[in-house]
């Protein structure tokens, strides 16, 4: 356990190497970093520090490590895993001062940043020169690079572009054992093990990343959105399948259920037709000649798959509130419930018409079988690729709600694991579901999966009791405290 | 010996037998061959290996067996040529589950049936999914595709004291532990031993064409690429071929450029690729159907002097210009093939004497190091191979060695092929 004297005395060894106010020990200033973006978990950290340059990070990954104190990376903190809910007795790193965009090399089509740069800025910064950085998660407007290489960040559009791990090429990286290492850069296919890919995804648990090589895109020549109107989710799903089997890659397509789009209609008014049971976007991306011999067949696939009203985006003011209405929505729930769960399950697509009548019937009838009534479970996802992120609505303060909310939102997990698919499509393990992990993969698994967190950290003090429910002793340190999290040992976790 | 042997023989239905020459790896000849036909023959194999600490390689059709350095030791050959076949083809949402050794001609026809691919573009006739995936080859279509660890979704392997892991799964978006998959993926079998994988699939375009301009020397090489890669046409490939020896009077580059979609989509383009071409070749530019002989296949044969430079994208005309200068200082006959990804390999003869090679490539990574690339030297005869430094600077070494302690403590797997004697 890490003594209040130990935090003292790391303070000041900090304030020698940090910047003027970089090093936060006042309770009521830490407070603010009591949690990330999954609000419902707060621990305050026991120190906040806000690094400016990559030897003040390395110094304290090595302060930290002379001390045996754990810490915890933080980008913009707009997590939904609880991947940065700090660590009680240990240090949080903020890294929303490394915000500078180093180089924009478009003849080499990579960007070059510091971790706190804003996902949409290094759009922005390449966009004069008509380029742009694909991975597009709905936060992207807040969310640090550096925050979606620890998660691996999709978003809507990685459909067809892929994730944060296709779009980094290097990195710079201080390494739990407090070195600082170049990992890949501008060029591809560096040799040796592709330590970059494991790193990207890896939570945190590997070291922080304190510049980030990102690849840029030529922006597409043109972009066609439809919204179309469906009965009910079946036909939406129908329609999904018939595009992605008539060979079509859609940069995009997004679906949302009644409960949904009743949340976006009332906070952001976005106009979607009225009475329909699912709304997808479907947005295609390319070559002029190409997208619009698509586009037609995928108007005509959703005609066939009873669309009722498909809109045409004429203009670019009609796809932003397209858009609009999808990328609020989680927002939005909040403005019709009191509480709400995000999951972020993911299941084979064709499984989508299947899984998504057994959520609604754990959403009438709850998982109990004494008649208690159900939750109610809105539906936003990413079709395309079978990611769900259905949202479990409840009302803390009626008593037994949050934890039947709960219990749906496992179910919902359940049956993603059922189907053969993953807990987590874009949002990590992070603190909130390592508990699920064990239902994915084998003691083994996760057993192997840690030897790489123990080639990196055999002392465990970067971001512990994350990911893992159960840590592995790495072999020179036998014994040690191995840091599960205060809350999981305190069983609040579980509580919920 | 027949005991280790008759043990082999128990783990994997009695497919062991002494090793023959023809068995060897790089030059060193293993004492058995064990041929499990699934993930748990696999394990029992390995728990066998590691009873009797046996130095194991493993071996899909030993198509790259011979690239990198020669292992220290190999007791055992792993061959996984029947452990074998598309496990299940879930069409509907372009995922495959396929045993290791499964042959990646085998694969794409079964995937084909369905109109769909594994959007790798394999170079070496046999090559199993397991030997690509444990060595990382990369063809064309990488600069829009990617290569296979990004195709790469679930991977299912056997640790070297015989424990089976996964990680991953059958889902494109997952992001539930470690990407190991992606650790495996060019580890030279070092790591563990893949005995499945699941791959992302894509559609199969309906229609194609492909745009050639010849080229007299690297800069206008080097633009031509580069007004295709910077243009709004999506290329699925935009590769340079330049054979030895072909000087500038003889305007010995070709630029092709693969374009895959509709076959409206693909018209269109082809024509805008075509005046893209137009002023930086020394001719005009051609539009076929069919990729030219060379595409997608290795500027050197088995029995040459194979080499990977890599380069950021801007770096291209310069590595090209160097490589031509390098080896006419040197006097090397070297023929250079690759992406406008910054990704080309290279060839020499194998006669080429060692200390030739060795010159070459060191002026290569000079330039390449300029370009924040490499040079690796994928395959040598012997002598060449043994005399030289095959990886160059390797960044992250020290991790590497922590990794490979962790994962495999006796180094039982590939000793010494890898990276830094891993």
């Amino acid at each position: 356990m890490t003594t209040n004297g130990t935090i003292h005395a790391l303070a000041a060894r900090l304030r020698g190497v940090l910047d003027e106010g970089a090093v936060i020990t006042d309770r009521a200033q830490l407070r603010t970093y009591e949690c990330d973006g999954l609000t419902y978990y707060k621990v305050v950290p026991a120190l906040v520090v806000l690094p400016r340059t990559t030897e003040q990070v390395a110094a304290v990954v090595q302060g930290c490590l002379a001390s045996g104190v754990p810490y915890v990376a933080r980008g913009s903190g707009t997590g939904l895993s609880g991947g940065a809910l700090p660590h009680a007795e240990g240090v949080l790193i903020v890294m929303s001062q490394m915000r500078e965009i180093l180089d924009v090399d478009i003849a080499s089509e990579r960007a070059v940043v510091q971790p706190g740069v804003i996902n949409l800025n290094v759009t922005r910064a390449a966009a004069p020169h008509g380029y742009y950085y694909a991975p597009d998660p709905s936060s992207q407007q807040i969310c640090s690079i550096g925050g979606n290489l620890a998660e691996n960040s999709g978003g809507a559009h990685c459909l067809k572009y892929g994730f944060t791990t296709n779009h980094v090429t290097g990195v710079e990286l201080v390494a739990p054992d407090g070195e600082v290492v170049r990992l890949g850069g501008k060029a591809l296919d560096p040799p040796g093990y592709d330590l970059l890919g494991a790193i990207v995804g890896s939570e945190g648990t590997l070291g922080i990343a304190t510049e980030v090589t990102v690849r840029l895109m030529r922006a597409p020549e043109h972009v066609r959105t439809l919204l179309a109107a469906f009965p009910t989710t079946d036909e939406a799903g129908a329609a999904v399948s018939a595009i992605i089997a008539a060979g079509v890659l859609p940069a995009a397509i997004e679906m949302m259920d009644a409960l949904a789009i009743e949340a976006a209609e009332y906070a952001v008014q976005c106009g979607y037709p009225g009475g329909a049971g699912a709304v997808l976007i479907v947005e295609l991306d390319g070559p002029h000649a190409e997208v619009e011999t698509q586009f037609e067949q995928v108007e005509a696939h959703c005609r066939d798959a009873k669309a009722f009203e498909i809109r045409i985006a004429a203009d670019e003011a009609e796809r932003a509130l397209f858009w609009k209405g999808r990328k609020s929505a989680f927002a939005a729930v909040g403005r019709i419930s009191p509480d709400y769960i995000v999951q972020d399950g993911v299941i084979p697509r064709t499984a989508l018409p299947g899984v998504l009548r057994r959520i609604a019937a754990l959403s009438d009838r709850g998982i109990r079988t004494d008649g208690s009534p159900g939750v109610r479970v809105a539906n936003v996802f990413h079709a395309g690729d079978g990611n769900l992120h259905p949202l479990v609505l409840f009302d803390e303060s009626v008593p037994g709600e949050a934890q039947l909310a709960e219990e749906v939102s496992g179910a919902i997990l359940d049956l993603c694991i059922e189907h053969g698919g993953s807990i987590t499509g874009e949002h990590g393990v992070g603190f909130d579901k390592m508990k699920y992990m064990p239902r994915m993969f084998t003691d083994d698994d996760l057993d192997t999966m840690q030897m790489l967190r123990c080639a990196f950290d055999p002392r465990g003090l970067a971001n512990p009791g994350k990911v893992f429910p159960t840590p592995r002793l790495c072999g020179e340190v036998p014994g040690r405290h191995k840091g599960a999290h205060p809350l999981a040992q305190a069983g609040v976790a579980d509580v919920f | 010996m027949d005991a280790l042997l008759s043990d082999l023989a128990k783990a994997c239905d009695d497919n062991a037998r002494p090793a023959s020459e023809d068995d060897h790896v790089g030059g060193v000849t293993p004492r058995f061959v064990a041929s499990p036909a699934s993930t748990a023959e696999t394990a029992e194999v390995l728990r066998v290996a590691a009873q009797h600490d046996l130095f194991v390689v493993a071996r899909g059709a030993g198509t790259k067996l011979g690239w990198g350095a020669a292992p220290r030791a190999v007791d055992l050959v792993i061959d996984m040529s029947r452990c074998s076949g598309v496990v299940e083809h879930a069409s509907g949402d372009l995922v495959v589950l396929v045993r290791a050794g499964t042959p990646l001609e085998e694969l794409q026809s079964v995937l084909a049936a369905a109109d769909q691919e594994l959007a790798f573009d394999n170079a070496l006739p046999g090559a199993t999914v397991g030997g690509s995936l444990a060595i990382a080859p990369s063809g064309p279509r990488r600069l829009l595709r990617g290569t296979l660890r990004d195709l790469l979704i679930g991977v299912t392997f056997v640790r070297s004291d015989g424990v089976v892991a996964k990680a991953g799964g059958r889902v494109v978006k997952n992001v539930a532990g470690y990407d190991f998959g992606k650790l495996l993926t060019g580890s030279y079998g070092s790591l563990g031993l893949i005995t499945e994988a699941v791959f992302r699939l894509h559609p199969r375009p309906p229609a194609q064409v492909v745009v050639s301009a010849r080229a007299s020397d690297a800069a206008s090489v080097a633009r031509a690429a580069h007004s295709v890669v910077a243009s709004q046409t999506v290329p699925s490939a935009v590769e340079i071929d330049w054979p030895a020896g072909t000087d500038s009077s003889g305007g010995g580059a070709t630029v092709a450029v693969l374009l895959e979609g509709t076959h409206e989509g693909v018209a269109a383009r082809g024509e805008t690729v075509q005046l893209l071409l137009e002023p930086t070749g020394t001719g005009s530019p051609t539009a076929d159907p069919a990729t030219p002989d060379w595409w997608g296949r290795y500027p050197f044969g088995a029995a040459d002097v194979g080499l990977k430079l890599t380069c950021m994208v801007s770096g291209l005309g310069a590595l090209l210009d160097a490589a031509r200068d390098a080896a006419a200082r040197h006097g090397a006959a070297l023929h250079l093939r690759g992406s406008a990804a910054g990704v080309v390999h290279a060839g020499l003869p194998g006669e080429t004497p060692a200390g030739v090679v060795s010159s070459v490539v060191d002026d290569l990574r000079a330039c390449a190091s300029s370009y924040a690339g490499s040079v690796v030297v994928l395959t040598a005869p012997a002598a060449t191979r043994d005399a030289i430094d095959l990886w160059g600077p390797v960044p992250g070494l020290e991790l590497m060695r922590r990794l490979k302690n962790e994962l495999d403590p006796p180094h039982r797997f590939s000793p010494g092929r890898f990276v830094g004697g891993i």
